[in-house]
């Protein structure tokens, strides 16, 4: 039986506040944390499959053009090859998050320097890997492939574009303007588990145990590439070694394992290397963005522009959200905001890490902090100053907003000294100390989802969703959830996940995991609760369950009577979307140092307060805030992608050349956590965590090197060599 | 699988003999071959595990000086007391560099025989003359940031990555050599890696057949010891430049000013001349300027890795000033 919920109107009836077993929110360790630190838990290309043989994949040497052929006997000769597979079917890019179809499928042509061109299946993955080295493929190359997005005419976004007012008049109005150019870097989103996937096939079952986000779209995705039927595959994630949005969509191996599998009619395994992962899975698009900022002389903005120009390959929708956050932000009559997409020949541009918001926050929040700096206003109080009362584009109520809760318990907690600033006041020995702060912000996202809950006849529960745990803690608050509704410890809830034979969860991505098939979840517990509710014989808003019983009544294994007891919730978004705007909110303060000689910038200390509807787990929240500040810290310090200004293909592709911070690089951080009841982000009354502490806190590590050392940058990551360049003498 | 034969030396004369053939490279702690291995940018024939052959004693020379045997891994170097005590600019470099896990198998010579990390050498499907020759420089007009702007060549402008032979450098040890047909030589970590020049595969003055055995430094000096290494993040990264300098004043005038560079060149870089123009100097800001005018004077950047010149002339002055704070 099964209970749906489309969420049309807020939810204030906020009945998990009305139960009784005090689990959720709880900072409960995530439940299977012992089982991956042990190295017990199986991840894709770990589980022991009998007579499974190996697949490397080859991968174009030139930018654009066609394969002319793939010569199979330059390698079939060699020790332990099998095949070459060479299939209209494999696909050459990740497909884009949520997708719901199989990505291009366009082997023979070569549209970057990386992309794969064939399989080399082998007895053990040595062998496959050396014969994919010498497979020769032969070529037919089309010269000058633009790579540079500064070369080549950009296509407006027009769904993007706003123009509201007249911006130029403001400007020229403004008593403080501010009209600056900002450029990222491109950001990789590999994570450490690479990509892998084992293909199993019986003749009539493909079963493929792959290292994916998202296997209710995936599923999806891998049926129309091998065009099959969805009830003929199975797709198996439990265990995922960090998403990092690498995972969101179907990627080569795991289509190109499948085709093997059947092909041979043997199992096979196929796992990228991490030269691979980096070359031919998704990157973040470098940007150019433009910032116009009018305001008095208070610091009220009369007006707002932000353009910004992203990349990608020719054909991909996908163009980076640069200004998803900038729409609502902050209050400006007067508006204009344009995206554009340079058509170039790097690799696929895609979902990574908080797309939109972790390079188009850092760039708004620098630019606010020069105009708190004209102004001659506090940076903090400037931004409490333009807090608009409804989303000033759409004219849509917020569903809930705690910029300003953060604002204030931020600068309290981190000792936030108000007024006016200077820079290049500090200083010890070579080292110039300063602080900076940022506002933090990401859209709220929910999707689709289904989840089963059963209770057992012995009384423990299970949970079942073909939902993924990508490291966040969703096994933790699933159970969490499932305990609070009927009352049951989580250690006595099963949570089953990463398998597509269960229902269809949300997939984890966006931030919108916990807030999805958490709902789901809700959803059925909410139908069990009727359910028990009937059989005590009064109402579910009456019923008070904990510990495995009725308060004051029977036990659920009483209740049940030796039969189980199951109910399916499927929650969807409905029409709330269109009549509130929602995000996270959030405010980052952090204190540098820089170094004068060298241009050295390390971190002394951050904080980031958050608000985000309700904590589902104190723990797993405070760390996926962590994380948030972490990839901050990387974004306005050390990560960039170095692309070759001849071929394209990404330079620096391991995780010794690409730099993400290191434990020396990270200070001690403090999260602050401002709770609140999200009526309207879901049944839960929580929003998205996962992405909101890397969108803007580049800009407060940022704000803080030009309050340290009086260097003004205008391009991220702030590397020694950048800022030595921008450092006053 | 690409094949290749496995033998265990057991002692220095097996060594030198394994190493003798064209195609066999000798294997130690192994940090860096086995990565260029699986990226097939080294493909040797033969491997020759030499960690069984002795040599990885640390141990005092008649000299008074300390002899570092070339197995003894970087971890065993970094934590000797005597290296602690009398050579500290040695530990400070080393544990700059890699990671802890690294340290721990990465030995004496190998580390000094660790190749580049230039993204066109990593990549056997780029061209590098270092790798193979002939095929042209991908960095020359490439993504340069890390590469040389001291003693390059139009043929190869990657730098020697390694920060513990910039130590050794400043300190003016001595490599022990020893050949198959016994012989033995001895050459200053100064003079041990090569420029690119025209033979940019060539990245140290080691023949074939020949087995690194030790390095020994000199009996210690007086004067205060540095290591600064300036990098994009606080650990696990290359030095865009480091400084290792052995520097001693007195009567408030420099007496000893031994400088060496890691991150400018494709090995540790010693110019004796900045010592020639800093002793007998009181300190100064002219005066750092005049030492990084002779460093830099022929200082070639290309393109992104320009910042380079001035980033090793503004270090020098911040550890020009700091030696003389200490040393106060």
């Amino acid at each position: 039986m099964s209970a749906h919920l489309k969420q049309d109107k807020p939810d204030t009836a906020n009945r998990l506040d009305q139960m009784k077993q005090g689990t959720i929110g709880q900072p409960i360790t995530r439940v299977e944390g012992l089982a991956k630190v042990t190295g017990t838990a199986p991840y894709a290309a770990e589980y022991p499959v009998e007579g499974c043989v190996e697949g490397v994949l080859a991968t174009a040497t030139i930018t654009r053009g066609q394969v002319v052929s793939v010569d199979r006997d330059s390698v079939m000769d060699m020790p332990g090859v099998i095949a070459v597979i060479e299939d209209p079917r494999m696909t050459t890019r990740a497909a884009q998050g949520t997708a719901n179809e199989a990505p291009q499928q366009s082997p023979r042509t070569v549209c970057y320097w990386g992309q794969p061109v064939a399989l080399v299946v082998a007895e053990t993955f040595e062998q496959a890997r050396d014969a994919a080295k010498h497979l020769r493929v032969e070529y037919r190359e089309e010269s000058d492939a633009p790579v540079d997005p500064q070369v080549v005419d950009a296509e407006e976004q027009e769904d993007e574009t706003v123009r509201q007012g007249d911006l130029a008049r403001a400007m020229s109005a403004a008593e403080n303007a501010v009209d600056v150019t900002y450029t990222t870097k491109g950001h990789a989103s590999a994570a450490m588990e690479p990509h892998a996937a084992i293909a199993q096939w019986d003749g009539r079952q493909l079963t493929v145990h792959a290292s994916l986000q998202m296997l209710n779209y995936n599923i999806t995705e891998l049926a129309d590439a091998l065009d099959m039927e969805e009830d003929q595959v199975r797709i198996i994630s439990r265990f995922v070694g960090g998403g990092f949005g690498s995972k969101l969509g179907l990627s080569e191996e795991t289509v190109a394992a499948a085709i093997a599998a059947m092909e041979l009619s043997r199992p096979v395994r196929v796992v990228l290397s991490r030269q691979q992962v980096f070359q031919c899975i998704m990157r973040r698009s470098e940007t150019t963005q433009r910032l116009q900022l009018a305001a008095d002389g208070e610091g009220r903005l009369a007006g707002f522009g932000h353009k910004a120009l992203v990349s990608n390959l020719p054909g991909e929708s996908f163009a980076e959200p640069v200004l998803q956050s900038s729409h609502f932000l902050y209050a400006a009559e007067n508006r204009e905001l344009m995206l554009e997409v340079a058509r170039i020949h790097r690799m696929t541009a895609g979902s990574v890490r908080a797309p939109g918001e972790a390079v188009g926050m850092p760039t708004l929040e620098g630019a606010m902090d020069i105009l708190a700096e004209r102004a001659g206003i506090d940076p903090v109080e400037l931004r409490l100053r333009n807090i608009p009362e409804e989303d000033p584009e759409e004219g849509l109520p917020f569903s809930s907003h705690k910029l300003a809760e953060c604002l204030r318990q931020g600068a309290d907690a981190f000792g936030w000294d108000a007024g006016p600033r200077k820079p290049r006041m500090t200083r010890e020995g070579e080292w110039w100390i300063g602080t900076g702060m940022a506002s933090a912000a990401r859209v709220h996202n929910v999707g689709e989802a289904k989840a089963r809950v059963t209770i057992k006849p012995d009384g423990t529960g299970l949970v079942e969703t073909d939902m993924t745990d990508i490291g966040t803690g969703t096994y933790t608050i699933l159970a969490q959830i499932a305990g609070e509704m009927l009352g049951l410890d989580p250690a006595q809830i099963l949570v089953d996940l990463g398998d597509t034979q269960h229902p269809r969860g949300s997939g984890s991505g966006g931030s919108w995991g916990a807030a999805s098939t958490g709902s789901a979840v809700y959803v059925a517990c909410q139908a069990l609760r009727e359910e028990i509710a009937n059989r005590v014989g009064i109402e579910e808003t009456a019923l008070d369950l904990a510990d495995g019983r009725v308060i004051g009544g029977q036990t659920l294994v009483d209740l049940l009577g030796g039969k189980e007891l199951a109910r399916e919730g499927h929650y969807e978004p409905g029409a709330i979307a269109e009549d509130y705007t929602a995000s996270g909110f959030g405010a980052f303060f952090a204190e540098v140092r820089v170094n004068h000689f060298t241009g050295e910038t390390r971190v002394n200390r951050m904080l980031g307060a958050f608000g985000f509807g309700r904590v589902l787990n104190h723990k797993t929240a405070r760390s996926q805030c962590l994380g948030g500040i972490t990839w901050s810290i990387g974004a306005a310090l050390t990560e960039a992608l170095e692309f070759d200004p001849r071929t394209g293909h990404l330079v620096n592709c391991d995780l010794a050349e690409y730099h993400v911070p290191v434990h020396r690089d990270v200070p001690d951080v403090d999260v602050i956590m401002v709770e609140e009841r999200d009526p309207v982000a879901s049944p839960l009354q929580a929003k998205g965590i996962g992405e909101l502490g890397m969108c803007g806190g580049a800009a407060a590590i940022g704000n803080a090197v030009y309050n340290a050392c009086g260097a003004r940058l205008f391009d991220y990551p702030m590397t020694p060599d950048r800022v030595l360049a921008a450092m006053p003498d | 699988m690409r094949q290749f034969q496995y033998q265990r030396a057991r002692t220095l004369d097996d060594a030198t003999g394994l190493v003798s053939q064209d195609s066999t490279m000798a294997i130690a702690g192994g940090t860096n071959l086995l990565d260029l291995m699986k990226l097939q940018v080294e493909t040797p024939g033969e491997l020759a595990d030499v960690n069984r052959i002795g040599f990885g004693e640390i141990e005092d020379t008649p000299e008074g000086g300390l002899r570092i045997g070339a197995l003894a891994t970087n971890t065993e170097t970094a934590v000797h007391p005597r290296v602690r005590r009398d050579y500290p600019l040695l530990a400070r470099a080393i544990l700059a560099g890699a990671t802890q896990q690294l340290r721990n198998k990465a030995t004496t010579g190998g580390n000094l025989c660790q190749r580049t990390r230039c993204f066109y050498f990593m990549n056997i499907d780029q061209p590098c003359n270092k790798r193979e020759p002939g095929s042209g420089c991908g960095a020359i007009d490439g993504v340069a940031k890390l590469h040389a702007v001291l003693g390059s060549s139009d043929q190869c402008i990657a730098t020697y990555p390694g920060d513990m032979a910039v130590a050794m450098s400043a300190l003016d040890a001595q490599v022990s050599i020893v050949s198959g047909d016994g012989g033995e030589r001895s050459v200053p970590v100064r003079e041990f890696h090569c420029l690119p020049g025209d033979t940019p595969w060539r990245d140290n003055v080691l023949e074939q057949g020949e087995i690194i055995t030790a390095v020994t430094l000199p009996a210690p000096v007086m004067g205060g010891q540095l290591y600064r290494k300036v990098r994009e993040r606080s650990s696990y990264a290359f030095a865009l430049v480091s400084i290792a300098a052995v520097v001693e004043l007195q009567h408030g005038k420099f007496t000893r000013a031994d400088l060496a560079f890691g991150g400018l060149a494709h090995k540790p870089w010693h110019d004796p001349r900045i010592a020639d123009a800093l002793i007998g100097q009181a300190p100064s800001d002219d005066l750092y300027d005049t030492a990084a005018d002779l460093l830099l004077e022929d200082a070639q950047g290309h393109g992104e890795n320009e910042f380079k010149i001035p980033l090793a002339r503004r270090t020098l002055h911040a550890v020009l000033k700091q030696a003389v704070e200490e040393a106060a």
